[in-house]
């Protein structure tokens, strides 16, 4: 097993060091998401609406815009030059293969989200003060669980011809439970509640990642092999 | 070839003929419904579409679960039929669910003065509606038979999993949804004309459900027919 979490280790740097050597998607994927807290800025009457009063879903929002088109590029890149038959032929274990790429997808759209959030505060003048760790927990749980299900699904639609619209009809209902579980823990924080009235969403995204980490890990060779 | 589209035919219209006798016993469920069973005291009139938007709950639910049956059981024993059966039973749920999803509302209006609400039960049928479209959108995105197949069984059984989930997550919003009146550990709790002329539209609901998806399944095998005939 100790190899098996090498090799996913390896895949995942592999995609790692790709994107960090052209960062086109990357770049992409950040400006996509600070066009959409802009144009949310507009999407509201501020004489009515304080932009407080919106952020909890904004930033959720922007979180799940963003991961569904992130996550387009898992297998996308692995499309030319027949590169995912090679990895295929790679001698590792289909598990270790789905995770490497689970990581790397993790690492990207975390990558998107650490930009989203500093651009959040600043625009939505939000202050989390000593909530702020546990909206990050809230954060990691949520992209955790959903990017296990948007891997495997990248997988499938890549296969498809239309890529980019399939992905986000088959992601999005799965994304629910993580976003509403974001946004209640969110609003329930920065309205200062304590942590103990949130605890029951933090148990459900945990449940969600460990659920749909391990069946996404196990039908990923459905989906790659005869 | 042949004999295989000669057979295809056949289930095609033994599942038309269900579908029709079916369809018979619909009209008549509709008017029991209307002339037999008694005017409910606080809903009225309104109450009546019950007879008809239970049971298509039913066989929506009857179908979906039977899609992430037959999804496991493909990935085990990858016999295209059960591929075959998934497909069917997945069309034919999402237009039970649209059923649902259509009565439902124009029962609310009056009742709860307002045609949706995001209630467990609601929220909970909708998403299923939506898994089942993506599932039917990427199946018809793929045209090689044995990828369409262990895609959308992925699918299939992601999106029951995803079930109890939904639920947890919408259930803290609190329904408004009428409790259940049959299933419920007590006695039903319903006049017994209003309990036989549902358990009918049942009956009658699950006899459509089993016609459609064998119609279904028969163009299903038809057309699996003619593409190994195109391929050869």
């Amino acid at each position: 097993m100790a190899s098996g979490l090498q090799h996913a280790l390896l895949v995942a740097a592999k995609d790692v060091r790709a994107e960090l050597r052209s960062r086109t998607a990357l770049l992409s994927a950040v400006v996509f998401a600070a066009l959409v807290l802009v144009v949310f800025n507009f999407s509201r009457d501020p004489t009515a609406l304080s932009s407080q009063a919106l952020a909890p879903s904004v930033l959720w929002i922007t979180f799940a815009f963003a991961a569904v088109i992130a996550q387009n590029r898992a297998f996308a890149v692995e499309r030319e030059n027949g590169a995912f038959d090679a990895l295929l032929m790679a001698p590792i274990s289909r598990e270790a293969l789905f995770v490497g790429k689970y990581l790397a997808n993790v690492a990207f759209v975390g990558a998107v989200e650490a930009v989203a959030l500093p651009l959040f505060i600043l625009f939505f003048n939000v202050d989390f003060g000593r909530a702020l760790p546990a909206v990050l927990l809230t954060t990691v749980l949520a992209t955790a669980g959903f990017t296990a299900v948007g891997t495997i699904f990248s997988a499938m639609v890549v296969r498809t011809r239309f890529a980019e619209l399939m992905l986000p009809v088959l992601l999005l209902p799965f994304m629910v439970p993580p976003l509403i579980a974001g946004v209640q823990v969110t609003s329930h924080l920065l309205a200062g509640r304590p942590l103990s009235e949130v605890w029951g969403w933090l148990r459900l995204l945990v449940l969600y990642d460990v659920v749909f980490v391990t069946l996404s890990t196990l039908a990923f060779s459905a989906v790659v092999d005869e | 070839m042949t004999s295989d589209l000669q057979s295809a035919r056949r289930v095609m219209r033994r599942g038309l003929r269900i579908s029709a006798v079916a369809a018979v016993l619909l009209a008549g469920v509709y008017v029991l419904a209307l002339r037999y069973t008694p005017l409910e005291a606080r809903q009225g009139l309104a109450q009546k579409i019950f007879y008809v938007h239970v049971p298509a709950a039913w066989c929506a639910l009857l179908s979906f679960s039977l899609v992430g049956l037959a999804s496991v059981m493909y990935l085990w024993l990858r016999d295209p039929r059960l591929d075959l059966f998934a497909a069917s039973s997945a069309e034919v749920g999402v237009a039970f669910s649209a059923v649902m999803l259509t009565t439902g509302p124009i029962w609310a209006k009056p009742i709860w003065g307002t045609w949706w609400q995001w209630e467990p039960r609601l929220t909970l049928t909708l998403f299923l509606f939506f898994i089942f479209v993506g599932y039917l959108a990427l199946r018809s995105a793929l045209h090689d038979p044995s990828e369409r197949a262990r895609f959308s069984a992925v699918v299939g059984i992601m999106g029951m999993v995803l079930v109890p989930f939904v639920h947890l997550s919408v259930y803290l919003f609190r329904g408004i949804h009428p409790q259940p009146v049959v299933l419920k550990p007590s006695a039903p709790s319903l006049p017994i004309e209003m309990l036989r002329t549902l358990l009918l539209s049942f009956a009658v609901f699950t006899l459509l459900y089993i016609g459609f998806v064998t119609a279904r399944y028969g163009i299903a095998l038809a057309q699996a027919a003619r593409e190994t005939a195109d391929a050869a």
